[in-house]
């Protein structure tokens, strides 16, 4: 996910739109918030309080549901997001070395985010291909049967 | 249906995705206009084919059904003109005769018995007329033409179709009680949100046949009396999110949605939602909350989603494989349905095998086989020959079962009194090398994450159970510490809201049971014997087997072995980070674990 960074005014007028073409009903909050994740990288305070206007929800709730889920982030990530699969299938098929091998590679633990802003570590739930674990996935690309390894060479591949 | 002499289906399996399976799918348009027979061909998209990490991208031409593996987009000219315009099989692409891929579709594995996953790669999931032209919507035809709601309703019930997300209650009841339930609307909804770790069948069906879920929906609502219904899948899953999306604007537009379905009157719609990465959800209030736009939290039952579900309105909640299950119940009949499986346990069940076996991924067997059967002759044995130690079955929170289970008829209650479940129809497959102990953190460690929060014993419980399993592991553990998970096993069992917390102990109390000894091994003798846990295990060099071969030293990534060349090596344990690189690359395998 290449984020592309956006002004406040941008992000207000680009959370109005969202909520003129969804509605304003609460069940679209989670579709909303998903938007927002995907074209920002991240919920930032802003799009919660435009938000918040715009759906007649408070801005406690929709953090409360932002911060809930896995997938959106209420900070900022890096250009790229590497997530790694932390499930059973992928830890007994050798993923607890790929994950040793990912943090030291880069430096971060889980939930981190590099200080160039180049990379966001994060581990992800079961993505269901699990017959060629272990898994990693940087942005969209799918990496399967990684090993410890291959890992430093997987990384060259973004800028 | 327009008519074509050839169909070609590529494989959009995530893993061909990655590798370029939409650039493969472009190139063979532009190849077929460029050769003029792209009236005659058809390029579709179809769910996983063979084994697409050292196959893909693949695809199959029909109807020869010859099996092209590893293909580029460089080789589809080439490959164009061979099989359409010369009428050849390309030889060099192929790696797999069409017999084999027989058993892979028409004639499934040993023991294997297909009725969800039938039309899994051999339809076009992205085509209504595909799957129609194998009966589809002929179930929903008779049931609104020529069935009352309550006749559907007993044939289901008489089926014995019970709900394939785990919980195992009658189906037909559950609609029994929305139908009776008093308020309008009354809502559909199934359950995609698949979030144990392993079980991807789910993935699979939506991905592949996505309208025998939506018949089997539009029946239930039928049933039931409802005229709106969700589909509450995991964005973990985005092709099964756009494959659905594509299923429901089709069936609208061919009138098997919406209003006054096949001219009946009968009206009923339906909605994907989509998941934000949150195990819970999976659990029927939580997956509620998150549709109304909030946290998904589960509450407490009663109220039963029956009587006061979605927005408290009456709601009937199933699994993806429930639903899929029905329109062949209806066209079959429930005799037929009854007369697969086992006992209390009817028709057949997904598994996802994964871990230590030869032969991963989905099967679909009867119930009342047994585990033995599954592992060794549907999944080809342990691999590399080792020997089994364990096998967990049902998701992160069902028991891991020893050996003298292997013999275990595969059913609700078998599992149920066995001390596991059947949950999702995850099974982790586990070798003579796996600790135990690891395992047991290793699920509680992803409970623990995954706990909402709400309950205080998951929340805390899970917490304090996984400080002690680390504890364990890195050889401090204490003598009162084994009464002290059980206590807590117990606790968080009793006084959870939801399946998560009531499960979440499981791993930790079947292994308490059956492998208490490494327990032991573990917190007395601080000693790990399935030489797993790095804080219990030293690297050494076997004097006589070692050459000097310098191999070891010179990839130590932290400079622990010494010695000179053609001389024995020594590993210095205070520098060693038992990172095992060494252990892997002796040629003369003079290593050991100690």
């Amino acid at each position: 996910m290449p984020v592309e960074v956006k002004g406040e005014q941008d992000v207000r007028s680009f959370v109005r739109t969202l909520v003129k073409e969804q509605g304003s009903e609460k069940a679209e909050l989670i579709p909303i918030l998903h938007q927002i994740n995907h074209e920002m990288g991240y919920i930032s305070d802003e799009a919660i309080q435009e938000l918040s206007e715009r759906m007649q929800i408070p801005a406690s709730h929709i953090f409360s549901v932002a911060t809930f889920y896995r997938m959106l982030s209420t900070e900022p990530r890096g250009r790229h997001v590497i997530q790694f699969c932390e499930s059973a299938p992928c830890h007994v098929a050798g993923g607890r070395q790929v994950w040793q091998s990912l943090q030291k590679e880069l430096g971060l633990t889980n939930g981190e985010t590099s200080a160039d802003e180049k990379w966001t570590l994060i581990t992800t739930s079961c993505l269901g291909v699990c017959g060629i674990g272990p898994v990693v996935i940087v942005d969209h690309d799918i990496y399967g049967n990684v090993t410890p390894d291959q890992v430093p060479t997987l990384l060259k591949n973004y800028d | 249906m327009a008519y074509f002499r050839s169909h070609v289906l590529i494989s959009i399996d995530p893993v061909c995705v990655q590798k370029g399976a939409y650039d493969l799918i472009r190139a063979f348009q532009d190849e077929l206009v460029k050769q003029g027979l792209i009236d005659e061909i058809e390029v579709l998209e179809t769910a996983r084919i063979g084994n697409p990490e050292t196959e893909g991208p693949d695809l199959i031409v029909y109807p020869e059904g010859v099996h092209y593996t590893n293909i580029t987009v460089k080789d589809v000219p080439y490959l164009v003109e061979e099989q359409f315009l010369k009428g050849r099989v390309a030889e060099q692409f192929v790696q797999e005769t069409k017999q084999t891929l027989d058993e892979e579709f028409s004639a499934p594995r040993a023991k294997e018995v297909r009725v969800i996953l039938k039309n899994i790669g051999e339809i076009d999931p992205l085509n209504i007329e595909d799957y129609i032209a194998r009966d589809g919507y002929m179930a929903l035809g008779k049931v609104l033409t020529e069935m009352t709601p309550e006749e559907t309703i007993q044939v289901v019930l008489d089926s014995g179709l019970r709900g394939r997300g785990g919980a195992g209650f009658p189906t037909g009841l559950k609609w029994k009680f929305i139908r009776a339930a008093e308020g309008e609307p009354k809502y559909m909804i199934c359950n995609a949100d698949e979030g144990d770790p392993g079980a991807f069948a789910n993935r699979r069906v939506l991905e592949g046949d996505p309208h025998s879920v939506i018949e089997g929906m539009i029946i239930g609502a039928y049933a039931a009396g409802s005229s709106q219904g969700y589909i509450y899948c995991r964005a973990e899953y985005p092709i099964a999110v756009q494959t659905l999306k594509v299923a429901i604007e089709q069936a609208r537009s061919l009138g098997l949605l919406g209003e006054n379905i096949l001219g009946t009157g009968f009206s009923f719609d339906l909605e994907v939602r989509m998941g934000a990465g949150a195990f819970v959800c999976g659990e029927e209030t939580a997956l509620m909350a998150s549709i109304e736009g909030k946290r998904g939290e589960p509450r407490p039952r009663p109220p039963f989603p029956a009587q006061k579900g979605l927005w408290q309105k009456p709601s009937n909640i199933n699994n993806v494989e429930t639903y899929s299950n029905v329109p062949q119940i209806i066209l079959n009949g429930a005799a037929w349905f009854a007369s697969l499986g086992y006992e209390k346990s009817k028709g057949t069940k997904t598994f996802s095998m994964a871990g230590d076996v030869k032969n991963t991924g989905l099967i679909e067997v009867p119930f009342g086989i047994t585990l033995r059967e599954i592992i060794y002759d549907v999944g080809g044995g342990i691999k590399e020959d080792k020997a089994f130690k364990a096998v967990q079955t049902g998701g992160p929170m069902g028991g891991c079962l020893p050996e003298k289970y292997l013999d275990l008829p595969m059913d609700y209650e078998a599992l149920g009194k066995a001390g596991s479940i059947l949950g999702s129809g995850g099974l982790v497959v586990m070798d003579e090398d796996t600790c135990m102990v690891d395992i047991a953190r290793f699920f509680m460690e992803f409970t623990q994450d995954e706990s909402c929060g709400k309950c205080t014993p998951c929340r805390v419980g899970t917490r304090r159970i996984l400080e002690i399993l680390t504890r364990i592991c890195d050889g401090k553990g204490r003598p009162d510490d084994i009464d002290t998970l059980r206590y807590l096993c117990e606790e968080i069992n009793e006084n959870s809201l939801c399946g998560l917390g009531k499960g979440a102990p499981n791993p930790v109390k079947s292994t308490l049971e059956h492998f208490l000894d490494e327990y032991e091994a573990h917190i007395y003798e601080k000693r790990c014997p399935a030489k797993v846990c790095k804080s219990l295990i030293r690297f050494e060099i076997i004097d006589g087997d070692c050459t000097g071969c310098t191999l070891c030293a010179r990839n130590c990534p932290v400079q622990a072995i010494s010695g000179e060349r053609r001389q024995t090596h020594v590993i210095d344990p205070d520098i060693c980070i038992k990172c095992g690189i060494c252990e892997q690359l002796c040629p003369y395998d003079a290593i050991e674990i100690v």
